[in-house]
This record gives structure tokens, sequence and C-alpha cells, in this order.
């Protein structure tokens, strides 16, 4: 009861406080941003009173902490939530496409380019990554410690303090508030928020992994461990700023110039290696295992992919910033580090796809098993195209072209997307306590339409790229530049139709995920022709009778 | 070097000792799971996965 009351007194005097911050706002998107806070507080504290009434009547709603049970009910959420934010994102993204290619859809000032895209990066990373990695973590850390998630109540202050976090900087993007670094947009309180609820996040973790009943820790959670504390690590060292005031949305950093630039991207690469690549990995471990159903390849592998991938990736940064102001050394360390990632990446994808051996059938058999192969062709892919986009003489070509956009689409879609939505279809059934999923002839649909929109989408980015960078350097005989800028941008327009047409493929994909999960959840199962069946004759199934002679 | 200068000694350190305190606790790291004697414990954790059949709730 105790406990109770002082966190009915906590959410309320948060509360007021949005409230008070609301009208003593110095700026209108700040006063916005604080009805938003005083509305997440209000239903935290209704459902913090709400829960309490249900409990004393059927103790049906709070989590019951059987210790012999799976805390499940965060991770239900949180699939829920990637499809979701998925949906939102990939739309988000294929409306900016399109705004390239037909400019008159920049609605001013809410919806133009400059606010959505943003909105579209931090929703399909943060949103839907973040989601289906805290999701997967609480899934997998229970089944592989064997224990039940520690801090219930913790659990699920971090899924929906982190939702609060993702409308936060959502709308503020749309409302014109940012900081202007790339992947770190959100301003200073709302950084804050994502400070509180990460660190809820580590705990709720590590209690977890303390609490396990397996000598082990599996490798997958070290993964998810480098994870969390590494994106804590670059979240504050990133977002050391001064608020202008405590009641506006403006703050400056305390790092400027090159110093800034560096930790700008020291931040923004470590985001894709440990974010995207790190926790994602975390999931490949356990879930391409259990789908082959046999353990991984080699588990030596994956122990020198773990510490080979933590120890070189921190360096990596430095590429994003090849002939600016930063020392020359440190931009060669950057691209020496890149290049030797090339290697652990390499045999994390051979450790992936080598635990199929001697199970090479199911890619034709079971298309859960084919998005993961998929997936980790990706992987491997983006991994050997990174290090060579990090090569300062390939560089000096594609960077500020579409090619850099083309490989962070074909490592997130083929990679990031591939390997959530096979661990979406693996979870379904299990969380929801069904037979099977609905379909496994949607999936195969699914599978060959974000195929095909990953084809053309990067696809269309080379090209598009390539034909960038060489003619913004194409000089004359005189010296001069060969084309104007505009110039440039006009002849990408088909490449940009065919970007616009690949994305759209991708949704139509994921729209057919949402509906497949969503009949798994409500207990349907499709009538349909299974994927493969062996051949059977019954006209021959029978004993060779000799026949008597004519 | 410099005395006067961190930026100076920072730079030094890392492209000397600290590289070289890095590469060796990396190769540590590595090598590790090929001590005699781990390839039993690596089955074991790689299979670990696999007790619970049933992963219901």
């Amino acid at each position: 009861m105790e406990s109770l009351t002082t966190r009915a007194v906590m959410w309320f005097v948060l509360l007021l406080l949005a409230v008070m911050a609301a009208a003593l706002a110095h700026d209108a998107a700040f006063a916005a941003q604080m009805v938003i806070v005083a509305i997440a507080m209000g239903a935290f504290l209704w459902w913090t009173l709400y829960s309490a009434k249900v409990d004393t009547a059927g103790n049906w709603l709070r989590a019951p902490n059987d210790e012999g049970r799976y805390d499940d009910d965060p991770v239900r959420w949180g699939v829920i939530a990637t499809m979701f934010w998925g949906i939102a994102g990939f739309t988000a993204g294929l409306f900016i496409a399109l705004q390239l290619a037909f400019p008159a859809l920049n609605f001013e000032p809410w919806l133009n380019f400059g606010r959505v895209r943003p909105l579209h990066t931090s929703a399909v990373i943060f949103a839907f990554g973040g989601n289906a990695l805290i999701a997967t973590s609480f899934y997998i850390v229970q089944r592989t410690c064997r224990a039940r998630l520690a801090f219930p109540g913790l659990a699920r202050f971090v899924f929906w303090g982190y939702q609060l976090f993702i409308v936060l900087a959502a709308t503020g993007y749309l409302l014109g508030v940012s900081q202007g670094k790339e992947y770190a947009e959100p301003e200073w309180y709302v950084d804050w928020l994502l400070t509180i609820v990460w660190v809820a996040y580590l705990l709720v973790f590590v209690m977890t992994i303390i609490k396990r009943k397996e000598p082990h820790i599996y490798v997958a959670n070290w993964f998810f461990l480098a994870f969390i504390l590494t994106v804590a690590m670059l979240h504050v060292v990133n977002n050391l700023d001064v608020p202008v005031s405590l009641l506006g949305s403006r703050s400056y950093p305390l790092f400027g110039g090159v110093q800034g630039a560096l930790v700008q991207w020291w931040y923004g690469h470590n985001a894709v290696g440990f974010f995207l690549t790190a926790g994602f990995l975390a999931m490949m471990y356990y879930f391409v295992p259990k789908q082959a159903e046999r353990p991984v390849y080699s588990y030596r592998l994956s122990i020198i992919h773990f510490w080979s991938l933590i120890f070189l990736y921190i360096w990596a940064g430095p590429h994003h910033l090849h002939y600016t102001a930063l020392p020359d050394w440190a931009q060669t360390l950057g691209m020496v580090f890149s290049v030797m990632l090339w290697m652990p990446s390499w045999g994390g994808m051979i450790n992936g796809l080598m635990t199929l051996n001697g199970a090479w059938d199911k890619i034709r058999t079971d298309p859960i098993i084919r998005m993961m192969v998929w997936a980790l062709a990706f992987y491997g892919m983006s991994t050997f195209e990174g290090p060579m986009l990090s090569i300062k003489a390939v560089n000096a070509m594609s960077h500020y072209t579409d090619w850099t956009i083309g490989h962070v689409h074909s490592g997130a879609l083929g990679w990031n997307g591939m390997i959530t939505f096979a661990a979406l279809y693996y979870l379904a059934p299990r969380l929801w306590g069904r037979e099977r999923l609905y379909s496994l002839r949607m999936v195969n649909w699914h599978f060959w339409l974000a195929t095909l929109g990953i084809v053309f989408y990067a696809s269309s980015m080379w090209v598009a790229g390539i034909m960038q960078g060489y003619m913004w350097r194409e000089y004359g005989a005189d010296g001069y530049l060969v084309n104007s800028f505009a110039e440039t941008v006009s002849v990408m327009w088909p490449y940009y139709v065919a970007r616009a047409l690949g994305g759209l493929l991708f949704i139509a994909g994921a729209v057919i995920m949402v509906y497949n999960i969503w009949m798994t959840i409500l207990g349907h199962m499709r009538e349909e022709k299974p994927l493969t069946t062996a051949a059977h004759n019954p006209e021959a199934d029978r004993p060779l009778v000799a026949q008597p002679a004519e | 070097m410099n005395e006067h200068s961190t930026y100076e000694f920072l730079r030094q350190l890392a492209d000397s000792w600290g590289l070289l305190a890095m590469a060796i606790l990396w190769l540590g790291l590595a090598l590790w799971p090929f001590r005699p004697g781990a390839k039993q414990r690596n089955r074991e954790a790689a299979n670990l996965i696999f007790k619970d059949q049933n992963d219901g709730e």
C-alpha cells in the first residue's frame, strides 16, 4: 500500500510539474511537448490507481510474481510496438523518398523533408529497431538464464518510458525541435528521459543475468550487454549539452567545432556498431540456432567475433569525417579500423550461415530460415561495402552521394529488417501460445516483396550515387567543373522514383506481416497447402507380384 | 614530446603503449576459448539454448 501511495504521488507530482512547465514554457514547441508529457504522466497515474483496484478484485492485470513462469508481457507489447513503429517508420521513409522525386509533397512547415527525414530515421532505428531489441533481449535473457525477469515493475517502466521517448522525439521533430545532430536529434529534456529509461533497462537486464540459473552466460547476452552499456555511454557523452533555460527547448553542446564533429561521429558510427549490429547479432545468435534446431556453428568463433567487434568498432567513427578539419592521422585511423572490421564481421556471418550446415534444405522449406539467411547475407554485403566506402580514395567519390544512402539501406532493410521480421515470426506463436503462424505462405510473400524492394532500393542508389559522385568531380579541359549542381539533381529523378517503388514493395511486405501476426495472435490458422511435400504415388505403393506369362 | 600539450601526450600514448595494451588484451580475450579443456565447455554453452525445448512462458 505504501509503495502504491508513493508511486501515485510521484506520478501526480510529475504531472503537476509538466503542466507548470507547459504553462511557463519559453517557446510554443516546448509547451506542446510538456502537454504530451502531462498526458503520459496522467496515464501512468491512472494506471497505477486502476491496476491497484483490479488487484484487490482479481489480481489478473498486475504481473503475477510467479518465479516459475517467464515474464513475457513486456515482450508481447514489444512485438506489437515493433510492428506499429515499423509501419510508421517505413511509411515516413516512403513519404520522404517521394518528396525527393516530387518536391510538391513538401508541406510547410511541419511536413517538409528536413523535419520528416529525422522522423523516419529515428522511427526505424530507435522505434522499430529499439522496440525489437528491448523485446527480444527480455525474451532471450530469460530463456538463456532460465530465470524470470528481474524487477517486473521497472521492466514495464522501460517499455512505456521508451514509448514516451519515441513520441516526444517524433512530435518534437515535426514541431522543429532538433539538435541537428544526425541520429541524436532529440533535445536535452528528451535525452534526459532516455538516460533514465536506459539505466532502468540496464538494471533489469543485468539483474536478470545475476539471478540466472545457468552457470554460463550465453553469447547473445554478451552482445546485448555490450549494446546496452555502449549506447548508454555514447548517448550521455554525445548529449553533454547546456539547456538555455529549463523551460525551453534549446540547448548548446559542450564540444564545439571539430571536437564536436568527432564526438558526434564517434556516437553516430557506434550507434550503427552497437545498436544496429551488436544488438541484432544477439538476436541472430539466439534465433538462428533455435529456428535451425542446431547449435551455432562455432562457439569459439562467436567469442572472437564478439571481442573483435567491441575492440575495433569503437575507433571507426572518424571515417565519417574524411577530408575535413579532423587531423589526418585520426581520419587514417578511422579508415584502418573500419577495414579491419571486415574480418570479424565476415567471421560472424560465416558463423551464422554455417549453423545451417547439414540442414541447408531448410532454406527451401522454411521461409523464416530463408529470411535469416538473407539477413546474414546482407550483413555480409553491407559489412563489406562499409569498409570499402571508408577507404579515403573511395570516400572522396562516394561521400555526400546517394551511394551512402544505398549502403545504409542494404544494411538496415536487409540485415536489421529481415532479422527482426524473422524474430517476430519466431516469437508470435510462442508468445501467444499458438500452434503455428497463421500462414507460412504469407511469410514467403513477405520475403519476396521485401527482397524485391531492397533490390530496387539498393541498385537504384548505387547507380545514382556513383553517377552523382562522378558528375560532381568532372573537370573539363579548361579546369572548370563540367556539371552544375542542379544538373546532377535532375538526372537523379528516375532513380528516385525507382527507390520509392522499392520502399513501397518493402512496406507491402511489412503490411502482410502485420496481418499474418495479427491473425496469429487472434488464434486463427490459415488452411493452406504446405510449402513442401515429398512425392507420393498411392498407385505404385504396393508389393511387386510376379505376373503369369501370356 | 612537448610536456605542455595534453593532445601530444595522449596522441603518442594512443599509438604506442595504449595500442600495445589494447592489442594484448584483445589477444588474450580472443584466445581464451581456445585454452586446453575449453572444448567441452564451449559445446555445452552452444547447446544450453536447447535445454528448454518447450519455450512456453
